[in-house]
């Protein structure tokens, strides 16, 4: 039987994981490769790499660490952050990452979508989508959810599956930190029209949020979080034995 | 030593670090002198089937291997490369494979329940239909990751291994020193690692 993913998703700057902090056993919670070895042996069915550095110098480190990190953890990557063109899903395929999340990149260049699928197979291109309520419609925003692209989420959806995209992570910005839950109204909605895994973003606080994501919307494929799970507040080994006694399959 | 089949398909560097995980010695290489030194061969792959059977044949490589599996070197394919291990594949047409196994690969779209998604992306438990030393040491229910959107079908004696997903989605294939793994056992963790271990225990059937 298929299982519901969990993935936790890791900011790195200049080659260093932000927001890490006070986990038993790690010497350093700051390292992508500890962390990742960390989460992987918790029980993490993928990794997401999130590469949040400005600069040139600070790629380069990103690079070099998503090799250390891919030579040493044998789960699917992700690899997310600063992808505006093949060569930049190239620079990170290299170092091992099994699949590129795109954002802001496909929103200015949709052709980008295309040509990555065309390249490197429609599995590999993850499209993520930042979108927010406006107006009672949902928007879909861009540049980390600060601008309203004013364009609609269900369209570029759809669009983004047609161009190729083999997954869609879909962040609500409205649930985005809140922990009170994921928001499921947009998901169930972006759920219903595409055929492609969704992955839930933004709002889980608790276990019961993951319990109530699956159960209320069973076609989900996953579930992923940030903080909740590097400030410890949330075990992945907790959340999947509490989600496999709620009747929610996962991998154990 | 292991030969990963480089034909410009797919992302080697995981499985390369797999072999390096499990103290394998393994060169990726589309030379043909190198594989018929090797002790064994993978055949990796992502994306269309046809762009890899073709890509397979421009590299010199697709009747070579057939001869180099004909003579009894252990072969493995995975995902794309267990794929091209069959008789024929029906992804945008139809088209030739290596014929290696009996079967036929099929879309998934129109067998499967339309709530489930397409690609079958993510970790699936595995069914063992019959023994295989593949599996040595991996209980029954084990997971591996998948991620694919056609299988292959008919496969008959050949089948070791299935997953359930609306379907029974074949898994596993071995027909003499031929293996197809249509998960990625570079991707599937401690129980990837130990398929991949049982691989390079396997010996040549000629030797």
């Amino acid at each position: 039987m298929i299982t519901k993913r969990i993935i936790p998703c890791l900011d790195v700057r200049d080659g260093r994981v932000v927001k890490g902090v006070n986990f038993e056993g790690l010497r350093d919670v700051s390292s992508p490769v500890e962390l990742g070895k960390y989460y992987s042996d918790a029980g993490a069915d993928e990794l997401v790499f999130y590469d949040i550095t400005a600069s040139h110098e600070g790629r380069e480190l990103f690079t070099e660490v998503l090799r250390e990190v891919a030579s040493q953890i044998f789960i699917p990557l992700t690899v997310g952050g600063g992808i505006r063109s093949v060569s930049d899903f190239e620079r990170v395929l290299r170092c091992g990452a099994d699949k590129v999340s795109v954002n802001s990149g496909a929103i200015q260049n949709p052709g980008l979508i295309d040509e990555a699928a065309r390249k490197y197979g429609n599995q590999c291109v993850v499209l993520s989508i930042d979108a927010k309520r406006v107006d009672g419609h949902f928007h879909v925003f861009q540049n980390g959810g600060r601008i309203d692209t004013g364009r609609d989420l269900f369209e570029w959806v759809r669009e983004g599956v047609e161009r190729g995209a083999g997954e869609i992570v879909l962040n609500s910005i409205d649930t985005d930190g809140v922990k009170t839950g994921f928001d499921l109204e947009m998901l169930k909605a972006v759920n219903e029209i595409v055929k492609v895994p969704v992955i839930a973003s933004g709002g889980a606080g608790s276990i019961g949020d993951f319990i109530h994501l699956f159960r209320e919307i069973p076609g989900i494929s996953a579930g992923l979080a940030a903080s909740i799970f590097h400030f410890g507040e949330v075990l992945i080994s907790d959340l999947k034995r509490d989600l496999l006694a709620s009747g929610v399959p996962v991998r154990i | 030593m292991t030969a990963i089949i480089n034909y410009g398909v797919g992302n080697l560097f995981s499985l390369r670090s797999s072999f390096a995980a499990i103290s394998e010695e393994a060169v990726v290489t589309g030379d043909r002198d190198v594989l018929a030194s090797a002790d064994r061969v993978v055949l990796p792959g992502v994306g269309a089937f046809s762009d890899a059977a073709a890509k397979l044949r421009e590299a010199g490589l697709f009747s070579y291997l057939r001869e180099l599996a004909e003579g009894g070197k252990p072969l493995l394919g995975i995902c794309l490369g267990m794929q091209l291990l069959f008789h024929h594949s029906m992804e945008y047409g139809r088209h030739e494979g290596l014929a290696l196994i009996p079967g036929e690969v099929l879309p998934l779209e129109g067998r499967i329940p339309a709530e489930l998604d397409i690609p079958h992306m993510g970790w699936n438990s595995l069914r063992f239909v019959k023994k295989s030393p593949l599996f040595d040491g991996i209980e029954e229910g084990a997971y591996v990751y998948f991620v694919h959107s056609y299988a292959a079908s008919s496969c008959g004696e050949a089948l070791v291994a299935d997953a359930e997903y609306g379907l029974r989605i074949t898994a596993a294939v071995q027909e003499g020193n031929v293996f197809g793994t249509q998960f990625h056992p570079e991707k599937s963790g401690d129980t990837g690692l130990r398929i991949l271990k049982n691989f390079c225990g396997i010996s040549n059937k000629a030797c």
